[in-house]
């Protein structure tokens, strides 16, 4: 029974974690908004507003982008309006952004008052979106012909920069699902967990980051592996409080399997319930401008963490080839009861695979906040396509994932050429549904041994 | 706190739309899983393929409601095929990942703006509803007693899902009892064994799948028809775990485990809800710690916790017989 | 005793050793030449040129061989040989890379598990598959061949197999009587001992009326105040016109029941012959333990052998587990 007791160790280290986000984060609201201002009409209530002096981050609505090539247009006015009916305005700031908040979810039209402007001309004035709750739908309008290949839609013709362009963004991608599907796979491989709940384990390290960062005010580079460490303690814990006692109880795997998807709601709504339903922003590096590296265009960040991931990426592949811990972390993923019985600790071996696999999703989510923003969707919205990248490679083996993530991030990004960006992920996901069909083993993988 | 409402909130969750959607879910998952140890994470998309495939035929193509109705059982009927095909020759998680994947693809499918000339976009499709309550023969007012008093739309819809059900229940008992049910209950416990006796194990696999499938999407008929609207949110993987859950509260392998297990998931969730709505307004919970919408947010985390527990601790539901805990413990 | 003491009695022990097949058997066997792939008088099942590589590993290597028809054919080898691959290969659990194999002349290369065991060949595995959470009667029913009611379409309407079902019930109570599981009829077959379970998935395959069976270890965790029933249940097989093949470690075992015995190493058929010849045969001795044994096992040699065996099946049955449900 202590055993058991023990269970709810990790839970309950998981739960203190987000209370301490969750309040820190709200109190952190009222410091001042950087973007622009915006104005409501009166009568129309404030969105999500029933609390008493609403922070001014609105539940949800449209943040609002203004550029001409990649410097934002300030001062120009925005209108939001919902069929005929105008429902906010808002003008942008010197970055060219605006958040203007809406009373409900539903299909907004936002309008730039061209004469705002200073006589540029937009390639469209109108846009229309979708606001879903408890979101901040972004809304770009630029001007001109677009001058950073990639982000317009492609006129007549593939152009070879916007491919580039593509490629670096699918590598940026690649590399944030490989780091993710490391962990999940090299778990899969020693343990047979197909673990449902490590989405939220890169959530888990945006949000952790987060807190350093923005709530406590470390600088991200602090913040950032500070968010891996407790990330990978996380890991240890569950593996400590839950995984461990199950393994020793010779739970099933398909029983294990359904224990991680509770697992996986129970943090995804914690996370909800104390980070809440906004995209958010850490506070260093917004609004980085894109540098252009012959016809690629990148904010330094992207470089930087696209470097941090590679690095890791190799340590990791070097400690697996070179460490005794790492060969025995392969023949445990191989064959765990032969390695047990030429005397590898493999209780160990599950223990460091478990941390280093649960500090290495952390570390995907630090970067993957850094590309879209921190939100409490983010690790269950990767998840299948780090599902996707570990069946690519083989279940089971630490170099396919690698492959295999960055495949999948090329793919969704180098496909949105010819698939509607919103359809992206279905194609990825097509795929990961033809490789099971053509090579279930994965590109890397064996051919399966039956009886 | 008003106890009175709370209590009568939660009798009717008993018998309410939400129980007779799940545990019609559940019924396909249980076909699905409880039987034949296949692992759909996607019930999900069974449900919302029936659910659109009336919607679409009846609103977008102007059709009749039964060729709405056969538009969604032969959609789950293929997608059943398009997704065993490839993964039932494997092992138990590919489907599982496979499933849970084409539920993803099916709903951003539905939700996205390119396709919203047929599946009405992520706001979905309303007004498609008319046909089935033109057939209700009940007249204007209100039925049923004691808590259970239900306006004639919605009793009407009630009345159809809750026969279906039973229906679907018959059903499954008389195949359970069968020799097919038997194979079906070989595979999952062993499917090399009943391979090796002679037994075309893909074929009763996809039988099941398929199946089951149908049944879900005649959850999605009560779900769509009950809110006379579909919305692509509502089929997120979310559902498929719910209905999980409640399979798993009633017992896998039992004839009525869902719908007892819907029965006692839906009467939780009420109580829960309402209890911690009625705190919050009454001011026992500081909104420091919880306001009205986080209520919500409460009830995941409480189905999250429960699976858990269950598949920890019970297994086979809570009324799961003892003998077979003892072997399912290994 | 059994209901079907007609038979040459399900009891175990000598009386058995002299029946009548088993003397048929070994007259026909007689004048095969004692090496790899001899032909046989009446062979049941011929396979030729079958191979399975994993990676670079060639586990099996078959040129030719032939199983005769009515005898009790044992297929021994040290760990590693491909016994148990040939097995699957065989009972289209596996697939070759090459090969060609033929059974009652019938091809059955590359034919699924299922219509394998549909002719009339059907396996039992090393880790016996008893259906955990079905009774013992269920199990026994589920072995039947052809049974209507497992048709989708009939399933519903009762009458269309009840007749069938309660035939079929029958003949299981008999089955299970003369393999003394009566008394758990109906008892879930998971909480049956180890030695119990290889009975009934022995019986289980009987269910199906099988011309040729084939048992992947039969002895392997089986307690041995139960070996000598299974012996007997063995050889209670050819009496009744079957024909075995088995795969097995125990030396004893073999010499005792079986007519023919077939070697394997390293994934090839290194030497075949009547049990006493193959024993004394200097390459097989070699072959199977590795050159350091010259003749039948000291006690104490068993007893580190079978510690060593079991080991080796905990790990395997450790690892069977892991796989079970990926």
């Amino acid at each position: 029974m202590r055993k058991i007791a023990a269970v709810w160790v990790g839970l309950v280290l998981a739960i203190l974690a987000t209370f301490l986000t969750g309040t820190m984060a709200s109190a952190s609201t009222a410091s001042p908004s950087p973007t622009g201002v915006a104005s409501t009409p009166a009568g129309s209530p404030t969105a999500g507003g029933t609390s008493p002096g609403a922070s001014e981050q609105p539940a949800q609505g449209v943040r609002v982008f203004i550029r001409e090539g990649r410097q934002g247009i300030a001062g120009a006015k925005v209108t939001v309006s919902q069929g005929d009916k105008e429902v906010a305005t808002g003008e942008t700031d010197e970055r060219g952004a605006v958040v203007i908040g809406v009373p409900a979810a539903g299909e907004y039209t936002v309008t730039v008052d061209t004469g705002s402007l200073g006589g540029k001309e937009l390639e469209s004035d109108t846009i229309t979106r979708e606001v879903r709750p408890d979101e901040i739908a972004p809304v770009a309008f630029r001007v001109g012909q677009p001058a950073a290949p990639g982000e317009g839609a492609a006129s007549g013709g593939i152009e070879l920069s916007l491919v580039s362009q593509l490629v670096a963004q699918g590598l940026r991608f690649g590399l944030i699902i490989a780091l993710a599907a490391i962990g999940l796979s090299l778990i899969f491989g020693t343990t047979g967990l197909t673990n449902f709940a490590h989405g939220e384990l890169v959530t888990f390290g945006a949000v952790v980051a987060y807190l350093f960062n923005v709530t406590i005010g470390l600088p991200l580079l602090v913040a950032a592996p500070l968010a891996v460490i407790v990330g990978g303690l996380f890991g240890w814990a569950q593996d400590r409080g839950l995984w461990g006692p199950l393994r020793n109880r010779s739970t099933g795997l398909i029983a294990m399997m359904i224990v991680s998807i509770g697992l996986a709601l129970l943090l995804r709504y914690l996370i909800l319930f104390q980070f809440g339903g906004t995209t958010k922003s850490f506070s260093d590096y917004q609004g980085q401008a894109g540098k252009a590296i012959g016809p690629v265009l990148l904010r330094p960040i992207d470089m930087i963490s696209m470097g941090v991931a590679i690095i890791m990426l190799l340590l990791v592949s070097v400690a697996l080839l070179k460490t005794k811990l790492g060969k025995a972390t392969r023949a445990v993923a191989d064959n765990p009861a032969l390695a047990a019985s030429t005397g590898i600790d493999v209780d160990r071996v599950i223990r460091s695979v478990w941390i280093s696999g649960a500090a290495l999703a952390a570390l995907a989510g630090v970067l993957l906040g850094l590309v879209q923003g921190i939100n409490y969707q983010m690790g269950l919205q990767i998840l299948l396509l780090v599902f996707a990248a570990v069946i690519l490679g083989g279940l089971g083996t630490a170099f396919g994932a690698l492959a295999g993530g960055i495949v999948v991030g090329l793919f969704i990004e180098v496909s949105t050429l010819w698939v509607p960006t919103e359809l992206k992920n279905v194609g990825a996901l097509a795929v990961l549904i033809i490789i099971l069909l053509v090579r279930p083993q994965g590109l890397l993988g064996r051919r399966e041994r039956i009886g | 706190m008003d106890w009175g409402s709370i209590i009568s909130n939660a009798l009717r969750s008993v018998v309410g739309l939400e129980t007779v959607i799940f545990a019609m879910a559940a019924v396909g998952l249980n076909v699905q899983f409880g039987y034949a140890g296949l692992l759909n994470f996607g019930q999900a998309a069974f449900v919302a393929i029936g659910a659109y495939g009336l919607a679409i035929m009846v609103f977008f193509a102007g059709l009749s409601l039964w060729v709405g109705l056969a538009v969604g059982i032969g959609g789950a009927v293929v997608l059943a095929l398009l997704l065993g095909v490839p993964t039932l020759r494997l092992r138990a998680d590919y489907l599982a990942i496979a499933t849970i994947a084409a539920a993803e693809i099916v709903r951003i499918a539905f939700r996205s703006s390119t396709l919203r000339e047929w599946t009405g976009g992520s706001n979905g499709i309303t007004g498609f509803d008319g046909q089935f309550y033109a057939l209700n023969p009940l007249s204007n007012g209100t039925y049923g007693f004691g808590p259970w008093r239900f306006s004639e739309r919605l009793t009407w819809v009630l009345l159809v899902g809750w026969v279906l059900l039973i229906l679907f229940c018959v059903l499954v008992w008389l195949l359970m009892r069968s020799p097919w049910g038997r194979v079906l209950k070989g595979i999952r416990e062993d499917e090399d064994a009943v391979r090796s006796l002679g037994k075309n194990v893909y074929a009763y696999k996809m039988q099941a799948l398929i199946i089951g499938g149908v049944i879900g999407a005649f959850a999605g008929f009560i779900y769509a028809l009950g809110r006379a609207a579909v919305q692509p949110d509502l089929y997120g993987t979310e559902l498929t775990f719910f209905a999980y859950t409640v399979l798993l509260v009633g017992g896998a392998a039992r004839v009525f485990g869902p719908v007892v297990g819907a029965a006692i998931f839906w009467l939780v969730l009420s109580l829960t809800d309402n209890v911690l709505a009625q705190a919050i307004n009454a001011g026992y919970v500081s909104s420091s710690i919880m306001n009205p919408n986080q209520v919500g947010q409460v009830r995941f985390m409480l189905v999250g916790v429960l699976l858990m527990l269950l598949m920890i601790y019970r297994p086979q539901g809570i009324f799961g017989d003892k003998r077979e805990i003892a072997l399912n413990a290994r | 005793m059994p209901a079907d003491s007609s038979f040459h009695t399900g009891v175990p022990g000598a009386t058995v050793q002299n029946g009548s097949r088993k003397a048929v058997a070994v007259a026909a066997l007689a004048d095969v030449p004692r090496e790899p792939g001899a032909p046989k008088p009446d062979p049941i099942l011929v396979a030729d040129d079958v191979t399975r590589r994993f990676g670079g590993l060639t586990a099996v290597d078959v040129k030719h061989v032939e199983i005769q028809r009515g005898a009790i054919t044992a297929l021994i080898g040290p760990n590693g040989a491909g016994k148990t691959t040939f097995f699957n290969l065989l009972t289209g659990f596996d697939r070759p890379d090459t090969g060609e194999w033929r059974f009652n002349d019938r091809s059955l290369a590359r034919v699924p598990a299922h219509k394998v065991a549909r002719y009339g060949m059907v396996r039992t595995f090393q880790l016996t598959k008893a259906l955990s959470r079905l009774t013992v009667i269920e199990n026994m029913r589920l072995g039947a061949g052809g049974q209507r009611g497992e048709r989708l379409m009939n399933a519903l309407f009762r009458p269309a197999w009840a007749q069938q079902e309660r035939d079929n019930t029958a003949r299981a109570e008999e089955l299970l009587a003369r393999f003394k599981l009566d008394t758990k009829r109906d008892d879930f077959a998971g909480s049956l001992s180890g030695g119990q379970r290889k009975l009934l998935e022995m019986a289980r395959a009987l269910m199906s009326e099988p011309e040729m069976v084939m048992l992947d270890e039969p002895m392997a965790g089986v307690n041995p105040a139960l070996t000598q029933s299974l012996l007997g249940h063995v050889k209670d097989l050819r009496e009744q016109g079957m024909t075995v093949l088995f795969v097995e470690h125990d030396m004893d075992m073999v010499r005792d029941i079986s007519d023919w015995v077939i070697v394997m190493a390293q994934g090839k058929i290194v030497a075949e012959g009547p049990p006493d010849d193959v024993m004394a045969n200097p390459a097989v001795i070699d072959a199977y333990l590795g050159g350091h044994h010259d003749a039948p096992l000291t006690e104490a040699e068993e007893q580190r052998q079978l510690a060593a065996a079991e080991a080796e099946l905990e790990a395997e049955h450790a690892a069977a587990e892991g796989d079970g449900a990926r």
